[in-house]
């Protein structure tokens, strides 16, 4: 482009653009900064200090709470990859067949219902489990998790196996692999990028998740989000700035990851 | 020559069952975890509440009635209709708001992203995405930090002079609205990016060649070819902020209902299961009817949602 008139220009563009990140960053910067503050304000800076953090570290209830949302989020994770792995198999690299675009339709459902529509249905058919068989553990959740999950992890699996040819598979075939060998050997191994990919999106879809998980719950089985609206409730301390920065730090690195592994191509 | 035919139909008949075998997990767990609950739902809408939750199970339309009851001015009840239609109206009105305001700030912000040399694009791209995975509760708390009266914006317009009393946004309509752009708006912007992505600039520069304006180049040339994605970028934005729970029930302090808010309040306090059960259902039907429109508008065969 040798001309000085940028035809890609629109004035003032740029100018909202930056004003957008500016403020999608800045209320998250508050968040974490006042975290490290000394006093007990979560508006007024008093100097820096990690007694926040120490003090969440300290309390039982965020420990609990966020060793059962690892809990729930890694078996969730788990069987949703395991089972839109299959589901991916079974709906790419095929000739339309009858059933397909149904398949396709209820393994995006969870997307397309409101939470809150999902919360109530699950409250109301568990509560009559729940009293039916007795048992009122983390199962609920982590199924509950599990359902959700699986469309996030469909996505990256099914776009890496639609990236990918027949070609190495027949090969394989025809060099008299059995149908497992070549699975083990030649799909899963190209698929593996994919498979991650979507088991860290579901894993941090399920420990984002408040709405189900509230309405799920039994007592005492809060998650760390549930736990945090509850004390969002409350006069606010930046106990909970600590615990959010925290959990911040989390979810960003698993999203880079996430980013690098699906950006890398083989 | 018949048994090759017939072997090779046999052949795709077993792909097919095999194809439905592998796929059997993910369809059981979700129809056990989410799709098949809903049916429950609709026969509840259908009970009576029973007096401490729950329902006793005896055919009613009273459910259903109390949601629509505001045609009924005969009726004793009239005054919780009123209460439901302000809800029902206070949830539209809020989310096309934040729906056209996630559109203008969303579109100079895809572009911008869109415009970039190759190399930045995806860094920009990430830094939209990056508040998107970020726990919805922790950005409603990140927002409030800000707009709460002893917050930043506050305090800062005092500290300037602008002010001498802090403005009370908290706890309101605009909160709220406020809430959910900050929280919807990457899905704004992630779909208008993916349709300007592929925007052909020839036919920017055919434009300009003809002697447009800047604007006439936008709302004649760049705005058509990109209408996909501002549908979807809406239907994105809006499906979720008509069912918002979190972001209304924090932002609004509990005087201020959205929908959502409402159908829960039938679960706790209220006692009404029924009453929850038709309004979660009413609460779809108008999702999918957004949904049928958006396929109407943008949908191809092959075209995957979401």
């Amino acid at each position: 482009m040798a001309s000085r008139f940028d035809i890609r220009r629109q004035t003032g563009f740029p100018t909202v653009a930056l004003f957008c990140f500016f403020l999608l960053y800045l209320p998250l910067s508050v968040v974490v900064i006042f975290a490290f503050n000394a006093g007990t304000s979560i508006a007024v800076w008093e100097g820096f200090s990690f007694r926040w953090f120490v003090q969440a570290w300290s309390n039982q209830q965020v420990v609990d709470a966020s060793i059962r949302s690892v809990q729930i989020a890694s078996v969730a994770a788990v069987i949703a990859t395991v089972a839109a792995t299959m589901a991916a198999l079974a709906t790419t690299r095929t000739r339309p067949y009858r059933g397909l675009t149904f398949k396709y339709a209820f393994i995006n459902q969870p997307l397309m219902v409101p939470e809150i529509v999902t919360a109530v249905a699950l409250l109301i058919f568990f509560s009559r489990i729940k009293i039916a068989t007795g048992y009122s553990g983390l199962g609920y959740l982590m199924i509950a998790h599990a359902a959700f999950c699986i469309p996030f992890a469909y996505l990256p699996i099914r776009a890496r196996l639609e990236s990918m040819d027949t070609a190495l598979e027949t090969a394989a075939a025809d060099l008299y692999a059995t149908p497992w060998q070549v699975f083990r050997r030649v799909t899963l191994p190209l698929l593996w990028p994919g498979i991650i990919a979507g088991l860290m999106l579901a894993f941090v879809i399920s420990l984002d998740d408040v709405v189900i998980t509230e309405f799920v719950k039994s007592a005492g089985q809060d998650t760390l989000p549930t736990y945090m609206l509850g004390q969002l409730r409350r006069v606010v301390t930046p106990e909970i700035n600590a615990i959010s920065t925290a959990f911040l730090v989390l979810s960003v690195a698993i999203v880079t990851v996430f980013f690098l592994i699906s950006r890398k191509k083989t | 020559m018949a048994g090759a035919a017939e072997t090779a139909r046999k052949a795709e008949r077993d792909d097919i069952r095999k194809r439905w075998l592998l796929s059997a997990p993910a369809l059981l767990i979700i129809f056990f975890a989410a799709a098949g609950p809903l049916a429950i739902v609709v026969v509840y809408s259908f009970l009576e509440p029973g007096s401490y939750g729950d329902v006793r199970w005896t055919f009613s339309t009273d459910a259903w009635v109390s949601v629509i009851l505001q045609r009924d001015i005969f009726d004793e009840t009239l005054s919780i209709a009123d209460a439901h239609v302000a809800i029902f109206w206070r949830s539209v009105l809020l989310s096309l708001a934040t729906t056209v305001f996630a559109f203008l700030f969303g579109f100079p912000t895809a572009y911008f992203i869109a415009t970039r040399p190759e190399r930045t694009r995806a860094l920009w791209l990430f830094l939209i995405t990056i508040p998107f995975w970020t726990n919805l509760l922790i950005r409603t708390f990140a927002i409030q930090e800000v707009i709460r009266n002893e917050g930043l914006l506050n305090v800062a317009l005092m500290k300037l002079g602008l002010i001498s009393a802090p403005i009370q946004i908290i706890y309101t309509d605009t909160a709220i609205m406020i809430g959910m752009l900050y929280v919807y708006l990457p899905l704004m912007v992630l779909p208008l990016y993916a349709s300007m992505e592929k925007l052909d600039f020839r036919l920017v520069e055919a434009g300009y060649d003809l002697y447009a304006t800047r604007f006439q180049v936008l709302r004649r040339i760049i705005l058509p070819m990109v209408k996909p994605g501002i549908v979807a970028g809406s239907i994105l934005v809006f499906i979720p902020s008509l069912g918002a729970y979190v972001t209304p029930r924090i932002l609004g302090g509990g005087r201020n209902l959205m929908l959502g808010n409402l159908i829960e309040l039938q679960f706790g306090q209220g006692r009404n299961w029924p009453l929850g059960a038709s309004l979660s259902i009413t609460l779809l039907v108008i999702v999918m009817a957004a949904l049928l429109i958006y396929i109407r508008y943008a949908g191809t065969g092959g075209r995957n949602h979401g």
